[in-house]
């Protein structure tokens, strides 16, 4: 009974949220809702016994990611959306009918067949379950991750440096930029 | 105690990716567009999650750890195309960029 | 009385107590760094009320309640509502994984009971203290967002950069310690350091997570975000009476914890070395060990402030050249020699 109202609280944040994102026009307020879907994100995590991806989603999204969203908006000081373009109204329309019919077919099969299903009791989540598959069947895969995040860390530090060169008159970068050439990084 | 049936997890997974779509398809705004792509990401994750413990093998659970570096990747690098794109062009609006060269 | 009432009405008290005191920690604290300051700087800091100033955190919260909580025009006022609010919860939720004691047996109302002197032992303890703190930085950003003022803006900004570039370094040096311990779990840290306290197998892992935690706080000589010569106040530029009060509370509660952090990590937490050869009665052994615990974090709290008045402030770039140039590279070699050492001892 806990789990079931523990779920619904933190299903109906993370809709509000969610829903909160894509409507707000302020890109601040945006971001920080995300926040909060993320946060009640984990909360689900660990209703489903996840507790180590529900912390790492924590550590990640809302910790890493987010606040990396935010320094950028706040940097680059994103205007609040106006609506100019005519073709906001239907635009509009059509995502919202694109996400119904979505919504509609996943929710159809997602009925189908987990009606008796339910969450399970299990040790899969913890820490010691996670490595154990990490570092023995699923080490290739592990490493390969780390040479995506190298290859992003790279292209992310030639997009910043390259434009650093257009700005600036080829000198070394002022204070301001270099700390955030080195975010952008991460 | 009565267990959380897993549909309800599916369900939530299905309204968040649909949220996630209709903000990349409705807003112009590339930042929030960006968010809405890792909104989506995570109603995948969370669907992982779900099957993961239904079926109780931990495959699931070691897929969301990939998405999260590549979402992690994916943003490092987005961002710094937004970032450089406002340097030139002073806009993050994506119909005022849409041309492919200029 | 059934064994699960009694379990809840001890893990409540358990909570009372802890959250009371960090909240008394934090008003001891306010009036200790005052008198610190005033005898590092050969001055006498606050002496007028009560005896010897005792009294001054008192007054001083009489004065934060009772002040005027002017909002300016300016500010966005939702954001500016929640920030101290976003700023104070982590803050205080990170100091639900720290172990204080051994567990201890007893006989209540016919039932033994095992009692923990740690909120929750969580089996991903050191990484919920991780991403916890990581979050603290969401007050620092939203008040410097909400108040719609150019020098808190900037301390927001300073601050997520900040942030995020010492939370790896600090995260490195904690898995150096995990390496070690072969646990994610706070106690089982601390039971592995029985014999040999990880400073002295760990000094580099050390000085770096030292270094991040005061970065991580927000002190002196990294205090960026609120510098005061420079930026006003930075994220708190705008806030006056409780709300300000409420970051101060803040920002104390993050010094305790991670005094408290650095003291389970590095310094054997509640272990005294040598106790057990005195052959003492076991409650005067565990009473014994959770003093040295707290006196253990009361040397480190007294460090943040020995430093806070010792060593100037950083530049912004000397900060991030630290972070990313000294500190990344120094906490890998860190792990790889910590690796080593598993692999040959």
């Amino acid at each position: 009974m806990v789990e079931l109202i523990l779920f619904w609280v933190f299903a109906l944040l993370a809709v509000g949220g969610a829903f909160g994102v894509v409507v707000h026009p302020n890109p601040a307020k945006s971001a920080l809702l995300l926040v909060l879907t993320f946060f009640a994100l984990a909360g689900e995590y660990v209703l489903l016994m996840a507790h180590f991806i529900a912390i790492v989603h924590v550590a990640v999204y809302a910790g890493a990611i987010m606040v990396l969203f935010l320094f950028v908006i706040m940097l680059l000081n994103v205007p609040e959306e106006t609506r100019t373009s005519r073709l906001w109204g239907i635009m509009r329309y059509a995502g919202f009918s694109l996400a119904i019919i979505l919504f509609a077919e996943i929710g159809y099969f997602g009925f189908k067949g987990f009606q008796t299903a339910y969450v399970q009791e299990t040790d899969l989540g913890t820490v010691e379950r996670i490595g154990q598959a990490l570092f023995s069947k699923y080490v290739l895969p592990f490493e390969i991750a780390s040479i995506l995040l190298l290859v992003a860390m790279l292209g992310a530090l030639y997009l910043s440096k390259r434009k650093l060169e257009i700005v600036g008159d080829g000198k070394a970068a002022p204070a301001g930029k270099k700390a955030e050439e080195v975010l952008v990084e991460e | 105690m009565q267990a959380v049936p897993i549909n309800h997890f599916l369900i939530l997974a299905a309204i968040l990716f649909g949220l996630g779509v209709v903000g990349v398809v409705s807003r112009r705004n590339a930042i929030i567009i960006f968010m809405s792509i890792e909104l989506m990401l995570n109603a995948v994750n969370l669907t992982f999650i779900s099957f993961s413990n239904y079926l109780n093998d931990i495959e699931g659970q070691i897929f969301v750890f990939m998405v999260m570096v590549v979402a992690a990747a994916e943003v490092a690098v987005g961002l710094a195309i937004i970032v450089a794109i406002f340097r030139l062009r002073e806009t993050v609006h994506v119909d005022d960029i849409k041309l492919l060269k200029w | 009385m059934s064994l699960e009432l009694l379990t809840i009405l001890i893990n409540a008290l358990k909570v009372v107590v802890v959250i009371s005191l960090v909240l008394v920690t934090v008003m001891i604290l306010t009036l200790m760094e005052r008198k610190i300051s005033g005898w590092i700087q050969n001055r006498y800091g606050p002496n007028r009320v009560g005896w010897g100033g005792i009294l001054q955190p008192v007054a001083d919260g009489v004065k934060f309640f009772t002040k005027e909580d002017v909002i300016p025009g300016h500010v966005d006022r939702f954001l500016y509502f929640m920030a101290p609010a976003i700023a104070l919860v982590p803050a205080l939720m990170t100091f639900a994984i720290v172990p204080f004691g051994d567990q201890m047996n007893f006989f209540l109302f016919g039932h033994e009971i095992t009692l923990q002197f740690q909120l929750v032992d969580l089996n991903v303890g050191i990484l919920y203290f991780v991403s916890i703190a990581s979050l603290g930085v969401y007050g620092l950003i939203v008040g410097g967002f909400g108040s719609n003022n150019k020098y808190s803006m900037l301390g927001g900004l300073r601050s997520s950069a900040q942030m995020i570039s010492y939370e790896i370094p600090m995260g490195l040096a904690i898995i150096a310690v995990v390496m070690l311990s072969g646990s994610l779990r706070l106690n089982d840290v601390v039971m592995e350091q029985a014999g040999l306290w990880n400073v002295v197998r760990q000094p580099l892992g050390f000085i770096i997570f030292v270094v991040a935690a005061f970065a991580e706080t927000n002190r002196l000589p990294f205090d960026l975000p609120e510098a005061e010569q420079e930026l006003v106040g930075g994220y708190h530029t705008e806030y006056s009476s409780m709300k300000f009060s409420s970051f101060m509370i803040a920002e104390y509660s993050n010094l305790i914890t991670s005094s408290a952090l650095i003291t389970t990590l590095y310094f054997g937490g509640w272990q005294v070395p040598g106790l057990e050869l005195l052959s003492l009665p076991i409650w005067l052994e565990q009473v014994l060990q959770i003093l040295a615990f707290l006196v253990k974090t009361a040397f480190f709290i007294f460090l943040y402030m020995w430093v806070r008045w010792t060593f100037p402030r950083f530049r912004y770039d000397q900060l991030m050249n630290l972070g990313w140039k000294s500190m990344l590279p120094l906490a890998l070699l860190n792990i790889v020699l910590t690796g080593a050492w598993i692999a040959y001892f």
